[in-house]
């Protein structure tokens, strides 16, 4: 049996009261200012001092020749191949540029290639302002896994299935049925229970036996101290349950300053979740993309010309809207092609302003996470803490982000561990002396996040 | 076995009754002061009807506003992310933390924008990556509340806002051009930036007959002076304490606070370390008036008046053959130490250095004498680079004092210093600066000298501006901006540049371009602002000098000729707070001093005999006198009349003071000329600490002298000081060791024998397993990392840079006077400092104390919650968000290092009067000054602030130990997490605090743990197993040192 609470529904009972008065007043100190976010300090460093300091670079290692890998992770988020994106599409490549090294050319450095080749020239006339990336990493032979992934590539047959009812959509719940049940069951107990004593009293009255009046059920001490202690422990669990409760925002979906479509741009355009939210790979925060970063693309892509999407009351939303509203956000002219001129000297094109996002997924300010931590080092996909995010339009916390939901997966996950005989996992482990002399004599066979001190306090909180 | 005795006050000393009793009430809870409740509230009819109907309100009603909605929580990015910030990463920059004269090249920590935190620069060859106290508190001035927000001008007896910097510059121009031909002085502290100096000689070349004039409060004239007459140059050479096998010091606090103390604790570590177990070490003798920081590290130390400084140096140089004659010394225990010190010196020519505190030219000369006696010239003393630390000449300003007093200055511009406070006559100072037509300030805050100025031009702070140091010469270090400027300020080197009506008149173009020139090119300017520093190739070797010796044709009559009196005060810089300009940085207040352990405030430092004549406290004599005076914090206040002018202070007894010698240190008392705008102008932190000694020093014609004869009596009143080390003491308990060198090397296991002992019975029979066999609790494994620290008490100087490292590291609270005087003070790390041997000139040990992570730690297994436990690193792990605050785990913890948050330190604003309780003691105004939005931006954002009603303590910096490990496990080599630094282990400029990991025998923590002869834990032979380990100390003395004394 399934019971749900939803906090707002709180008896209040005076334990409770006083308990939830210390727990309240535990977490708004806690929640003071521990971890204060970005926005405070946005404005010192808009005017930062760029050109001065150290630029850290980072490069994005291939690893395999795959094609559609590395198709996904360096050309995806501008290119499909079958239809024009911010940048042309690709299939049908060879019958419009010239043959032999003009592609490699192109790839490692388009810019001197749009200086001296007429092709190239003719390409950023055609899709101008927006300038191809160059890649100088890419090696030939991995171009050339990406152009035959973009020859052969085949659109799916079939679009996937479902919106975002997909995840968590309620199972057949028989409560109800249950619940009648057992109250006709204490019914028919009660009624039992009278004709029994009813019985009694007759034999005795038969037999001579003199009784006392017959004490009503509902003044019956047994039933009123059993009634009481049913109502003490159902009360009590649910008063439990919700305070556990209290604070997590399990399937939080909260409307967005824009209605900004995740299926549209990690499922059906396939933009690599790192594209935007670059901070996974290197620090603790993931990031919400800056407005510049939505408009490498969107100088480009400036209608929806995709599937109807449906907001989840049934309304349809104007993809295009949408996008208007970004270029106000990003003070850009969609009419001329360009960002409104700084009149007011402030160093941002004039009505360019941050776009202020509902934070959905919130930790306690005393609890650390770190997201390259689990993407680098632990290598988990981001859907298993964020859900199907590719088939999610609005976002919703999938997760519900409580301890016992981190401590689970710590105690269960296997870390990278280094094997001595094949030289496979992380080399960090290999100071885990004890662990490979037990994985040696056979006591263990796999080491866990909870095996390393990952179940331990000051993991996560310091 | 008979332990040394250590004692940290006369209470322990004596081991009286109510010390006993003070030291079992560890957190000074009394009763709440209901007297102080208004009488209305206990004699109100039916308080407990009503006091269950507000209570079934309040809490119905904080149940339902702070329950039943999720609040709305923004995720805001940026509109264009810069492309080297990443939200949550670090970035790191060089720059150079300067004040007055002082610069440390150091790198600053940045997070999202915002420096948090400053560390030395390795690079940098003159500190070698240290730093100290007021280096590390520096990056909390930025985030000062009291800074000034615009450009001001005077109206009436306020301020005004100036709209923009040009409608400024035209006023300001206005009043220099219509001053009549009167010249314009600049008045700065000591300049050493290479660019500064040119942009002001761009400044006077344009205004003829204007000067420069540079004031140090506390400076070194008299060294100027001496070695103007001695070797024909105006300026300091440098020293090489490392160089020195015998170093004498009269009275230089050189690890305190003497000219460069970084550099040369540095030095002076580098000759005290003990190299592959052999113990070959510096001899440091040390002749002071009363205990200094570095008198308290010396192996021999010997107490003079004052006004003897001269006699001592003179008996010196003519025991080592110069011909002067020695007025009579009658001490005989001063007597006996400069024999040792003539003998030590002549023994070691070539190989010894002489330095002197002194403001007198005279006795600089004198030390002159002796340095080229005993060879330290071109050894010890290179004259080849000087040090630029201090060039200011006391002389001047006081002709620049009368100058503005007979209406000869036709505008005064101020630039880092405050003469109105730190001048001897500051009250004269400030209505000859009326006198003057045109004055401006280019200071940071409304401080005593800018609020007598007309215009106001704030300048940046140093993490905000451009510029460049030359600390020696040849030596430069560079400063680069952290953060965009926070309030409306300019580069005081800007104003300069357009009234000068310079053709570049932007400070930072000029600098660019005067780098690019001098280092050839934009790639090389880029280059050197990543480094830092600029510095010649090493291996130049020393230059000797040409010494004259003129200026002892009359120093030795002079110097000999100095007048005291039978009873004569001397004023001293503390480490801390220093000459009073970083006054209101709440950090450097709340730090104890290292020697009297008190903080928040100054005090009449005297002797426990002198303590005995002047309030009739016998503190050594009496248990009930040392009661009296240790266990209150209340102490009587005196009254001291020097030069006509008074000043009330509470004593100090500290043994090692000389029975005639009050000392006193400056830098307190900062105080607007009206009181009510104290608060709001000079700031809440350095309003009502202490009072101001400089009008104690007077002008002697060429230099200020810091001492005098004095008359002292006893008041009615008592003043409260908060002092830390009356409580979290060891008890008796052996907690430190040490001996002299020469027992050490007859028998090396013999200084830890009693330990090993003890062990030793502890263990079950049969067994030499101490870890495993002396104890009914199980071992754990540590399969991975083990952390481990070591500290050097031989290296250690007490200089207290690790506290406050700590401090900014892990968002420690500041909890203000009041709080510390009941025992509530929050540093994770302490330097207990012990006195041992003889009560009136003791020895001194410093010992730094921070939670030990006990592997069988006392406090993880009383904890009823579990809110405390053990991690499979060796960390013992305190879960703020479990604690329930019983307390039970500091109760338990025998090193007492375990701090509760008593009161609300980092919510107070988020109730109204939340810190204003009915009944109880108050908060002082600090905590508001540290909740304040402005200064919470230092706060680290990897660590958790903690509230009320929660335990914490020392984590090993466990932030810095997870990001190690992640950056590890990315790059997947386990050397990257050998040698990690805690905060405290990278502020140390002896590197006498190690970190790393144990369970690696490369590390460096495992390298020094291998010897074992001088390895020990603290309480080991109770097997908590603590996995901090300290090594021994050394003192290089023929005294008895260690376990020869009962």
């Amino acid at each position: 049996m399934s019971i749900t609470v939803e906090p707002k529904k709180i008896k209040f009972c005076w334990n409770f009261v006083i308990f939830l008065y210390y727990v309240c007043t535990r977490i708004r100190n806690f929640s003071t200012l521990a971890r204060t976010d970005m926005s405070e300090y946005k404005k010192l460093f808009n005017k930062s001092f760029a050109s001065l300091l150290l630029v850290l670079m980072f490069s994005f290692p291939v690893i395999a020749q795959d094609g559609e890998a590395l198709f996904k992770a360096n050309c995806a988020n501008c290119h499909k191949p079958d239809a024009d994106f911010t940048g042309p599409a690709l299939q049908g490549w060879r019958t419009r540029v010239p043959e032999g090294d003009w592609i490699y050319n192109w790839i490692h450095s388009p810019a001197k290639m749009i200086e001296t080749d007429k092709t190239a020239k003719e390409i950023f006339e055609k899709w101008k302002p927006t300038v191809m990336t160059p890649f100088p990493q890419l090696t030939h032979e991995e171009i050339d896994a990406i152009m035959k992934y973009v020859d052969d590539y085949a659109p799916p047959s079939a679009a996937p299935a479902g919106g975002v009812a997909a995840v968590g959509a309620p199972q057949s719940d028989n409560t109800l049925l249950y619940g009648i049940l057992t109250l006709v069951l204490a019914l028919v107990a009660l009624i039992l229970l009278q004709v029994n004593s009813n019985l009694r009293k007759l034999a005795d009255e038969k037999e001579g036996i003199k009784r006392g009046e017959p004490v009503p059920f509902y003044k019956n001490k047994t039933y009123l101290m059993a009634g009481i202690l049913i109502l003490f422990g159902v009360g009590g669990y649910y008063t439990i349950n919700a305070a556990i409760g209290l604070g997590r925002q399990k399937s939080y979906m909260p409307t967005q300053p824009i209605y900004y479509s995740h299926k549209v741009h990690a499922g059906v355009n396939q933009i690599s979740c790192l594209y935007c939210h670059g901070g996974a790979q290197f620090g603790k925060q993931a990031n919400i993309p800056s407005v510049n970063v939505c408009m490498n693309c969107h100088m480009a892509v400036k209608e929806y010309k995709g599937d109807p999407i449906i907001r989840e009351d049934g309304i349809q939303v104007d993809g295009t809207k949408e996008i208007q509203k970004l270029y106000s956000y990003a003070g850009w002219n969609p009419e001329t092609n360009s960002y409104n001129a700084d009149k007011n000297g402030d160093g941002q094109p004039d009505g360019a302003r941050p776009i202020e996002w509902v934070r959905i997924h919130n930790l306690p300010d005393h609890v650390y996470f770190n997201h390259s931590q689990h993407v680098v080092v632990g290598k988990q996909q981001c859907q298993t803490c964020h859900g199907n995010i590719q088939d999610m339009n609005e976002v919703y916390q999938f997760a519900d982000l409580s301890m016992g939901w981190c401590v689970n997966c710590h105690r269960d996950t296997k870390v990278d561990f280094l094997n001595r005989e094949t030289g496979e996992g992380n080399r960090f482990y290999s100071i885990y002396e004890k662990f490979h002399q037990d994985i040696k004599d056979k006591k263990m066979d796999s080491v866990t996040v909870g095996n390393i001190g990952g179940t331990e306090c000051q993991k996560c909180h310091y | 076995m008979s332990q040394n005795k250590y004692w940290g006050n006369f209470g322990q000393l004596s081991e009286s009754d109510a010390s006993k009793k003070a030291a079992k009430n560890e957190f000074g809870e009394d009763l709440l002061p209901l007297e102080e409740m208004s009488k209305g509230t206990l004699d109100t009819k039916t308080p407990r009807r009503d006091f269950l109907k507000y209570l079934g309100f309040s809490t119905a009603a904080a149940a339902l506003a702070a329950s039943c909605k999720t609040p709305v929580r923004k995720a805001i990015p940026y509109l264009h992310k810069p492309d080297d910030v990443t939200p949550g990463i670090a970035n790191y920059y060089a720059s150079t933390y300067v004040s007055g004269g002082d610069a440390v090249s150091v790198i600053v920590k940045q997070r999202e924008g915002r420096p948090i935190k400053v560390e030395g620069n390795t690079r940098s060859s003159i500190t070698g990556g240290g730093t100290n106290a007021r280096t590390q508190a520096s990056v909390l001035d930025l985030y000062d509340t009291s800074r000034l927000r615009h450009p001001l001008q005077k109206s009436g007896d306020d301020f005004k806002e100036v709209t923009s910097f040009d409608a400024f510059d035209k006023m300001v121009l206005d009043g220099i051009n219509n001053t009549g031909g009167k010249p314009v002085v600049l008045l700065t502290s000591s300049i050493n930036s290479p660019t500064t100096r040119e942009v002001i000689a761009g400044f006077l070349a344009k205004y003829p007959g204007s000067r420069h004039v540079q004031y140090d409060a506390f400076g070194n004239s008299a060294m100027l002076l001496a070695n103007e007459k001695d070797y024909g140059k105006r300026f300091i050479p440098s020293y090489h304490f490392e160089k020195a096998k015998v170093i004498v010091s009269l009275g230089a606090d050189f690890l305190g606070t003497w000219i460069s103390p970084v550099e040369f604790t540095v030095q002076y570590a580098k000759g005290r370390k003990v190299v592959d177990k052999k113990p070959v070490l510096s001899r440091h003798i040390h002749f002071e008036s009363f205990m200094s920081l570095t008198g308290s590290n010396a192996d021999d130390r010997f107490m003079h008046k004052p006004s003897e400084t001269g006699a001592v140096a003179l008996a010196l140089l003519n025991k080592l053959g110069g011909n002067v004659s020695a007025p009579s010394i009658s001490d005989a225990g001063l007597k006996k130490g400069i024999d040792l010190a003539a003998s030590q010196l002549s023994a070691n020519k070539g190989e010894a250095l002489v330095v002197c505190g002194s403001n007198d030219p005279a006795i600089q000369s004198i030390v002159n004498a002796i340095n080229e006696a005993i060879g330290a010239n071109g050894t010890t003393i290179d004259h080849g680079v000087s040090l630029n630390y201090r060039l200011g000449i006391d002389a001047d300003i006081v002709t620049l004092a009368n100058d503005m007093a007979a209406g000869n200055v036709g505008a005064l511009l101020v630039y880092d210093c405050n003469p109105v406070y730190s001048y001897t006559d500051g009250k004269k100072f400030a209505e000859a600066m009326a006198k003057v037509p045109v004055t401006v300030s280019f200071n940071g805050t409304m401080d005593e000298t800018t609020e007598q100025c007309k215009y106001i031009s704030s300048s940046h702070h140093w993490l905000e501006s451009f510029g460049d140091a030359e600390p020696k010469t040849g030596y430069f270090s560079l400063i680069q901006p952290l953060i965009n400027p926070l309030f409306k300020t300019r580069p005081f080197q800007t104003a300069l540049l357009k009234w000068s009506a310079a053709t570049v008149d932007d400070y930072d173009v000029f600098f660019k371009s005067y780098w690019e020139n001098k280092l050839g090119g934009e790639t090389n300017y880029y280059k050197a602002l990543q480094d830092g520093i600029i510095e010649p190739a090493e291996g130049a070797s020393f230059v000797t000098g040409s010494y004259s010796g003129a200026g002892m044709a009359d120093a030795a009559s002079k110097a000999g000729a100095t007048k005291g009196g039978n009873l004569e005060i001397v004023m001293y810089e503390k480490v801390g707070v220093g000459n009073g300009a970083q006054a209101n940085n709440p950090w450097l207040q709340e730090l104890p001093d290292p020697v009297s352990k008190v903080t928040w405030d100054n005090y009449a430092m005297i002797s426990p005999a002198l303590a005995k004549t002047l309030t009739g406290l016998d503190v050594l004599g009496h248990q009930r006198d040392a009661d009296n005076y240790e266990v209150h914090p209340e102490k009587p206040v005196i009254k001291i009349t020097a030069n006509n002018k008074t000043i009330e202070l509470p004593v100090m007894i500290l043994p090692g003071v000389h029975p005639n010698t009050i000392a006193v240190a400056i830098g307190y008392g900062r105080q607007s000329a009206n009181a009510d705008k104290s608060i709001e102008r000079i700031g809440r932190s350095a309003t009502g600490a202490g009072k101001n000694a400089y009008p104690l020093l007077s002008f002697n014609g060429v230099t200020f002298t810091r001492f005098a004869g004095v008359t002292a009596e006893k008041t009615a009143t008592k003043y409260k000081l908060a002092q830390t080390q009356v409580h979290n003491y060891a008890e008796g308990r052996p907690v430190f060791y040490e001996t002299n060198v020469a027992d050490y090397k007859k028998n090396p296991k013999k200084l830890l024998s009693h330990i090993r002992q003890e062990k030793l019975n502890t263990t079950a029979n049969g067994s030499t397993d101490f870890v495993k066999d002396a104890t009914i609790y199980p071992t754990h494994d540590k399969p991975g990392i083990k952390w481990g620290m070591s500290i050097d008490l031989n290296a250690c100087t007490g200089c207290a840079a690790c506290v406050i490292a700590c401090n900014a590291e892990n968002n420690i609270s500041v909890v203000g006077k009041n709080e510390v005087a009941r025992f509530h003070d929050m540093h994770w790390m302490r330097i207990d400092r012990y006195f041992t041997g003889d009560p009136n000139n003791p020895n001194v040990v410093y010992q730094p104390m921070l939670c030990q992570h006990c592997d069988n730690a006392p406090c993880e297994n009383v904890c009823p919650v579990a809110a405390t436990n053990h991690s499979s690193e060796g960390l013992n792990q305190m879960a703020y968000n479990r604690c329930i605050g019983t307390r039970y785990c500091a109760n338990n913890c025998p090193y007492k290092v375990r701090r509760f948050n008593w009161m609300d330190y980092n919510g107070s604003d988020s109730f109204k009067d939340n810190q204003r309780p009915m009944i109880g003691s108050l908060l002082n105004e600090v905590t508001e000054q540290m909740n304040d939005d402005l200064t919470r931006m230092v706060l680290n954002p990897d660590v958790t602030v903690r509230s009320r009603g929660v335990m914490e303590k020392c984590s090993f910096c466990v932030q810095r130990l997870q990001e190690s490990k992640l950056e590890a496990k990315k790059e997947q080599d386990p050397s990257m997490v050998r040698n990690v630094q805690t905060a405290c282990a990278q502020a140390c400029p002896t590197q006498s605090i190690v970190f790393g990991n144990v369970n690696d025998p490369k590390s460096d923590v495992s390298k020094i743990r291998k010897d074992t002869n001088r390895s020990f834990y603290v309480l080991e032979q109770i097997h908590t197993l603590p996995n901090i380990n300290y090594m021994a100390k050394f003192r290089n003395t023929e005294r008895a040192i260690g376990d020869h004394e009962a």
